[in-house]
């Protein structure tokens, strides 16, 4: 009974990887457990394992294939004994496993960006201008690159987390950092988030400009009261003495099938903070160009980045001077009927809710936040002003949220304006659920965009 | 319970060991003895220290100074032998018991006492208070209310010593609460991980606000704290201004010539409560009048300098002359005006 091996995925966000070479030739036997290939992704690799004893009869993807869709077969085995029929039949047939596909499909964000999203809609003029050289990259090599050009423009910048170094990044954002700039300004720092952001603080006290990446954002709890008491209030509390000039980055937000404890938005948290700047970018311009800026700046920056994101990709400006000013919001799409504020994975909906609607006939105003601190509320109230109905798009929980603020500010400062109540589209009040639907219940969707667009519309 | 740990001759023993068995080297770098115009400079500051902060709680009694005011009286021969040894652009952070650490350092008592009073002659402007002062000149690092959070940061600074190649070395001070912090441990790691240029000095002053270090600490001889990360360390008489110099000679030499980060435990005192508003129930009088009468550490210093011919009319006058400094210090603060109401909102951010 030939039983099918099927591409596995290395990670909760996988969708297709390389099949780099196999290990062993068609006709030979294998054990279970027999290290058969080696696949990878753009962030790791791995060895797929033998799942049964058999001959290995057919080899149905060639080595170097790249692009192997999670759960394509891409070997066969013949197992020796007809009496394990049945227990080869409950081995996952040739199609792609129905529980993940149909997950995949209730995901409300499409993981896979090919089209860079930053070509889409109008453009405000702080973008790319037309003629701009460009080049596609993916969001994970965009951060890389920026924190390679600083590194490259001032000594007194390096970068330390888990993982950063030798393993060249959890999420592999610091991918060939190490080689480049050596030990010394690459640094492997043990688990201790707490002690280890307190010696980025210290650092920058001393006047270098250190990049602390946190694996993610949820274990930077255990380092918030250094990002928050020694980082964003020291220079107000010496009199404007002692400047803190560090970043601290990592993956936010919901991953995929983490769960709680691994799937929470910090963004109203940071926001929160005076005395901090905070970032979260969408798109992979956004994200060089802004992580940029976030190293310049003589301030602690808190840069939310997205793992769901790291490996989509845009146009980004070649050469070193393409920065993108901390503060400002971009308007990725115009639109006159209604205003829709989101900014990082969040986006993603708004744009596809957006997409939609205009095949309806509705003109949506799409604003990427991009920095969630200070808020350029100014592009939002001008938006406003001239399509007078907001709907805000966040992933974050919905109570004192970003999109909560937004909301209050526009209440305050065009009530006029308004022809409709704000809305709020967030996650779901809850600590994040790991069961594949339950998910996705508990993460806004474009449908939920779409019912609010509508409803802000009357219609 | 009496102060059993804060014995001079005990300490002085364990710290005599330590002068008896390093290398040449290393001993070439160490003082031999206090000349008589270091023991007078200690003595000086000592009693700068102590008038500083007598005058501090006279004012913090009177209303002037707000909020929380942790006094340093008793524990001066600690920071006072520690300056001692350092080098001008040798860095020092600690906590919030921080004035002592200030003047030491050498920063005005003017800019100290404006900053209690909350006047825009302070070192933070009056934005910082008894526990958040800085001085940059002084590569004074704070004055910070976190307890062990300056640890971490310690390690920062030292670790911007190592990464830029100067032999500087940081005074990283802590309490003896603050050791039983977690993040005093992850930063023990990575400083001997990383052979980080950082004196820990743990001022055991016995208790951690109001609970005895016996009934926080499951050990309590903190200075073997670091033993699991293979940091020396030394208990060294914190009431005894030449073996705390001592000690932190050979600690700073060790640490300047690249052999990484030690630990020196203080074993001192505090007269006064954890802060201004501390009742003090959970020690006797008699606790601390003993410590007061026996092992002062400026009496200490005051019988040695009388033994070497001083008179006492001269070191009368010398404590005249810091209280006039502490009362000059007093007068500023409380002449100086308010911030202006336009520096609520400055110095949040760096504008770029």
């Amino acid at each position: 009974m030939p039983t099918q091996i099927l591409m596995p995925a290395l990670s909760p966000t996988m969708e297709e990887g390389t099949l780099v070479k196999w290990l062993v030739e068609e006709g030979q036997d294998v054990k279970s457990g027999d290290v058969i290939a080696e696949i990878e992704t753009d962030k790791a690799t791995m060895e797929v394992e033998a799942v049964d004893e058999g001959r290995l009869s057919k080899i149905l993807i060639p080595a170097g294939t790249e692009g192997v869709k999670v759960n394509t077969p891409i070997a066969v085995i013949d197992t020796e004994d007809d009496s394990e029929e049945s227990q080869a039949g409950e081995i996952p047939d040739t199609k792609p496993a129905a529980i993940d596909k149909g997950h995949a499909d209730a995901r409300p964000f499409d993981v896979d960006v090919k089209a860079p999203r930053i070509g889409a809609g109008t453009q405000s003029k702080l973008e790319i201008t037309l003629g701009t050289e460009t080049v596609v990259v993916t969001m994970r090599e965009a951060l890389r690159d920026a924190m390679a050009e600083e590194m490259r423009r001032d000594p007194d910048v390096f970068l330390m987390g888990e993982e950063v170094a030798e393993y060249q990044g959890a999420y592999k954002v610091s991918q060939g950092l190490l080689e480049e700039f050596g030990g010394k300004r690459v640094i492997d720092t043990p688990i201790t988030e707490q002690g280890f952001a307190g010696v980025g603080v210290g650092a920058a006290f001393a006047g270098l400009k250190p990049i602390v990446e946190f694996m993610t954002w949820n274990f930077a709890m255990q380092a918030i009261d250094q990002i928050i008491n020694s980082a964003a209030k020291t220079r107000y509390m010496s009199g404007g003495q002692v400047s803190v000039p560090i970043v601290f980055r990592g993956p936010n937000g919901a991953a995929a099938r983490v769960a709680a404890q691994h799937s929470q938005c910090y963004s109203a948290w940071y926001a929160h903070v005076p005395g901090l700047k905070v970032i979260a970018p969408s798109t992979p311009a956004d994200a060089k160009g802004l992580l940029k800026s976030a190293i310049r700046d003589p301030n602690p920056v808190v840069f939310l980045e997205n793992e769901v994101l790291y490996g989509s990709s845009g146009a980004v400006p070649t050469g070193e001077d393409w920065i993108v000013p901390i503060g400002k919001a971009r308007i990725a799409r115009e639109g006159r009927h209604v205003t829709i504020v989101s900014f990082a994975r969040g986006m993603t909906c708004a744009l596809e809710a957006a997409d939609q609607l205009a095949k309806e006939g509705v003109e949506v105003e799409v604003i990427d936040l991009r920095t969630l601190r200070p808020l350029d509320l100014e592009t939002v109230l001008r938006s406003v002003r001239n399509t007078n109905r907001i709907v805000t798009v966040e992933e974050a929980w919905p109570v004192c949220s970003v999109g909560s603020e937004i909301c209050a500010q526009v209440a305050m400062q065009a009530f006029d304006d308004l022809d409709a109540p704000p809305v709020k589209v967030s996650g779901a009040d809850v600590p994040m659920p790991y069961a594949a639907n339950l998910e996705a219940l508990a993460l806004p969707s474009v449908g939920q965009v779409i019912a609010a667009v509508n409803s802000v519309l009357y219609v | 319970m009496a102060p059993a740990k804060v014995q001079r001759n005990q300490s002085r023993s364990s710290s005599g060991k330590a002068t008896s068995s390093p290398r040449a080297k290393r001993q070439a770098a160490i003082p031999k003895a206090f000349t008589r115009e270091e023991r007078l400079d200690a003595f000086r500051m000592m009693l700068l220290i102590r008038r500083f902060e007598e005058k501090a709680g006279q004012l913090y009694g009177m209303g002037h100074i707000g909020g929380f005011c942790h006094l340093y009286i008793g524990q001066e021969a600690v920071v006072v032998g520690m300056q001692a040894n350092l080098k001008p652009a040798d860095q020092v952070i600690t906590a919030y018991r921080d004035h002592g650490h200030m003047l030491a350092a050498g920063m005005d008592p003017k800019g100290v006492m404006a900053e209690l009073t909350g006047r825009r002659g302070g070192y933070s402007k009056g934005k910082g208070g008894s526990m958040h002062m800085f001085s940059i000149e002084k590569h004074f690092y704070g004055g910070h209310g976190i307890v062990g959070a300056t640890v971490p940061l310690g390690a920062g600074l030292a670790f911007a010593n190592k990464y830029r190649g100067n032999d500087n070395v940081a005074l990283c001070y802590f309490g003896d609460g603050a050791a039983n912090q977690g993040q005093v441990y992850e930063t023990f790691n990575m400083a001997q991980l990383w052979g980080l240029p950082v004196v820990f000095i743990i001022e055991n002053n016995r208790y951690a606000m109001g609970t005895a270090i016996e009934r926080s600490s499951s050990t309590t001889n903190l200075s073997q704290r670091g033993l699991s990360f293979a940091i020396p360390g030394e208990q060294v008489d914190g009431m005894d201004v030449y073996a705390v110099r001592q000690a932190g000679a050979r600690a700073i030499e060790r640490a300047r010539s690249g052999k990484g980060p030690i630990i020196l435990e203080m074993m001192t005192y505090r007269y006064r409560g954890h802060s201004m508003s501390d009742p003090a129930k959970y020690r006797t009088r008699e606790e601390v009048q003993k410590v007061r009468e026996t092992h002062d550490p400026i009496e200490h210093v005051r019988e040695q300098l009388l033994d070497e011919g001083l008179t006492d009319d001269e070191l009368k006058k010398i404590d005249r002359q810091m209280r006039d400094v502490a009362n000059v210090a007093a007068d500023f603060a409380l002449s100086d005006t308010e911030p202006d109401p336009t520096e609520l909102y400055t110095d949040v951010v760096v504008a770029n």
